[in-house]
């Protein structure tokens, strides 16, 4: 999923400050799973965004909505009859549906509640961890299925470097040593012989380094 | 100021402080009269989005009064609520409502005393931190 | 020969090479640089001039590595991945060739985080091993890394940094193994104190005829004081430093630590000359480059072989 955690406080509360009435717009998607910007963090924001308002002695009408899907215009569409009572749209998906919301709305300010994080997974109640950086060329088939790109600092494909220490990467011991993570699992697959091989220069090109990405699907697009 | 008398929302678990709260009745220990007691299954219930209502709707202090450390009914709701308690106080740092106006207590069923001293202790600070200041902001913006 | 290093020669000699090493300094002033690389003149084969090292900017390595060559040693200019991306990498390859410089080091770096300024984006286009069969491949086939011809290809000697104490343990020789296969003419180790252990490792390396394709030279690293050696077994993570190694250093008076340095410096040289696979020492005097003089001489590593 897209991970994302609440801006602090005190800039949203700036960011918002010439608005009197917005609408807080979570997403029932990723910002859900991750609980950056579901239904029930519109509700604590909403209710934070009142207090510190009236704390001010600013009081602001706060109207909070969750769409399905903030990404996807069919979704934004819902918003056609109503955005215009708002001053502003303060949104809590990730940059992406902010994005939506503002192409299909030029003349609405849209805020970003939150800042997007990174494309991960899971580990346990409450920790998110990064797993893909979304290069475009996957290669976990010959890493043993863990990413030298999202989760070598150094996105190393030969590693790993000398910083490895004790299974842990030289930038800090909360970070695993993607390299050990993926020797010890080759070796659980019976896979060394991958190790051997020199991995080439990565074509950068269906990274962000190609420019911005698109996808087309002829056999779908209208 | 002096005539402030904060009103103080108290979620309370049912397993402890809710009976606490009982024991001090028939101990006939006072406790202030701005105390207004929530009873709840588990403060693992209750929910960031509870104690932010109580603030929006005026509570000057909200406390989440749970059981003790390895007591708790349904494992760990105890320390589940510290958790939430802890960041709540950290959001209501930032937008200038105090953390002090939130806090976590912890005690067994049978410590009506315990129940009575706290809730004393916490509207006395509460008296010093003054009313919830959205109070003062909404009059003063009618 | 593969290019006109001073290192290549003299390794390609069969004498036991000696090679230093020289922090560029944080500001544009030459003149420390001077006074620094003076006291390496005629003790070493080739001086290692460290790029933005622990990733704190310093002068360019280039920079420096042309300043010494004019005083007449051999620079080993070396490059990390952190910094410069492959176009970034190869027209600095082209201009350093073209202007004398004939050794480099391929390094990954240490990560910003570590640095002055922890806020840097880190390149990472390549990684050192693909760095090093990109130079390779510019000297040898005369062409860049995009596939173009190069109209006058540079003849770098290249080498490769080794850690034979990093985790995982059983790695390491098998990453020196894509090191030698990627194109490493030599390999310059971390700083070694426990012997035995980088013995076995040079067995290992040795077992997979890894010697025979490349040069490897030992690092070593005088231990200043008692504190130093605590400081290195304990605090520098990939190091290790045995307990009779701190015991001996630091139980002597402080003013005669760093002489028991030397001496075990000189103690660990002689047993490296004799280690099968070990073509020389990389020597790491750290803001200690006016010791030189007298660690080589008194490691009996004098004179240094005319090219």
């Amino acid at each position: 999923m897209i991970t994302a955690t609440r801006k602090p406080m005190e800039e949203i509360l700036k960011s918002v400050e010439p608005f009197s009435k917005i609408l807080l717009l979570g997403c029932n998607e990723c910002v859900t799973v991750c609980h950056a910007g579901g239904r029930k963090e519109v509700a604590l924001l909403g209710a934070a965004l009142r207090l510190g308002r009236l704390q001010k002695g600013l009081p602001m009408e706060v109207e909070e909505l969750t769409l399905e899907r903030q990404c996807d215009p069919e979704y934004v569409e819902e918003l056609s009859r109503t955005i215009d009572q708002y001053d502003a749209v303060c949104s809590m998906a990730c940059g992406c549906g902010v994005q939506t919301i503002a192409e299909r709305y030029p003349s609405m300010p849209v805020m970003p509640m939150v800042n997007t994080a990174f494309m991960g997974a899971s580990e346990s109640h409450g920790v998110w961890a990064e797993r893909c950086a979304g290069c475009g060329d996957c290669v976990l088939g010959y890493t043993g299925g863990i990413c030298p790109v999202a989760r070598c600092s150094k996105r190393i494909f030969n590693g790993p470097c000398g910083g490895s220490t004790k299974g842990k990467c030289e930038i800090s011991n909360d970070v695993d040593c993607a390299w050990q993570l993926i020797w010890d699992r080759l070796k659980e697959l019976g896979q060394t012989e991958l190790y051997s091989k020199l991995m080439e220069p990565k074509d950068w090109r269906t990274a962000r380094d190609g420019g911005p990405r698109r996808i087309v699907r002829e056999d779908m697009a209208l | 100021m002096s005539d402030f008398e904060p009103v103080v929302v108290v979620f309370a678990c049912d397993y402890c402080a809710y009976t606490a709260a009982d024991v001090a009745g028939r101990m006939n220990l006072e406790y202030p009269a701005g105390i207004r007691i929530v009873r709840v299954p588990c403060t693992g219930k209750v929910d960031s989005l509870y104690v932010l209502r109580a603030l929006e709707k005026g509570a000057d202090g909200v406390l989440v009064a749970g059981c003790l450390d390895g007591d708790c009914h349904f494992k760990n709701g105890n320390l589940r609520a510290a958790a939430r308690v802890k960041a709540l106080k950290r959001l209501l740092d930032e937008i200038n409502i105090g953390s002090g106006r939130v806090e976590m207590v912890q005690m067994s069923a049978g410590q009506g005393a315990v129940f009575a001293e706290t809730a004393r202790n916490f509207v006395a600070t509460v008296q010093e931190l003054g009313p919830n200041p959205i109070k003062h902001a909404a009059s003063q913006a009618a | 020969m593969k290019s006109d290093s001073n290192l290549e020669k003299v390794l390609a000699g069969g004498h036991f090479a000696v090679t230093g090493e020289l922090g560029p300094p944080r500001g544009a002033n030459l003149e420390a640089v001077k006074e620094k690389a003076a006291h390496l003149v005629n003790m070493v084969d080739a001086v290692n001039v460290t790029d933005n090292q622990t990733a704190v900017v310093r002068m360019a390595s280039w920079a420096v590595s042309l300043t010494i060559k004019e005083m007449g040693l051999e620079p080993n200019y070396q490059m990390v991945c952190r910094d410069r991306n492959r176009l970034a990498m190869q027209s600095d390859i082209l201009g350093a060739a073209a202007l004398g410089i004939n050794t480099m080091l391929c390094l990954s770096g240490d990560h910003p985080s570590f640095g002055d300024h922890p806020q840097a984006a880190n390149v990472h286009d390549i990684d050192s091993i693909q760095q090093l069969a990109m130079i390779k491949g510019m000297r040898d086939d005369g062409r860049f890394l995009g596939g173009d011809e190069i109209d006058t290809p540079p003849r770098m000697f290249v080498g490769a940094a080794a850690n034979p104490f990093g985790d995982p343990f059983e790695l390491r020789v098998l990453r020196l193994g894509k090191k030698v296969a990627a194109g490493a003419d030599f390999i310059q180790t971390q700083c070694i104190y426990n012997l035995e252990r980088f013995a076995e490792y040079m067995r290992q390396a040795h077992d997979m005829g890894l010697t025979e394709k490349t040069k490897v030279l030992a690092g070593v690293t005088p231990l200043k004081s008692g504190g130093m050696a605590k400081y290195m077994a304990k605090r520098v993570p990939g190091m290790d430093v045995p307990d009779d190694v701190v015991k001996r250093i630091a139980s002597q008076p402080k003013e005669k630590q760093a002489e028991e340095g030397i001496k075990l410096l000189c103690e660990q040289i002689e047993q490296l000359k004799e280690m099968p696979g070990v073509a020389g020492i990389h020597l790491m005097a750290i803001e200690w480059e006016h010791k030189v003089p007298e660690i080589v001489e008194r490691a009996g590593l004098l004179p240094r072989p005319k090219a």
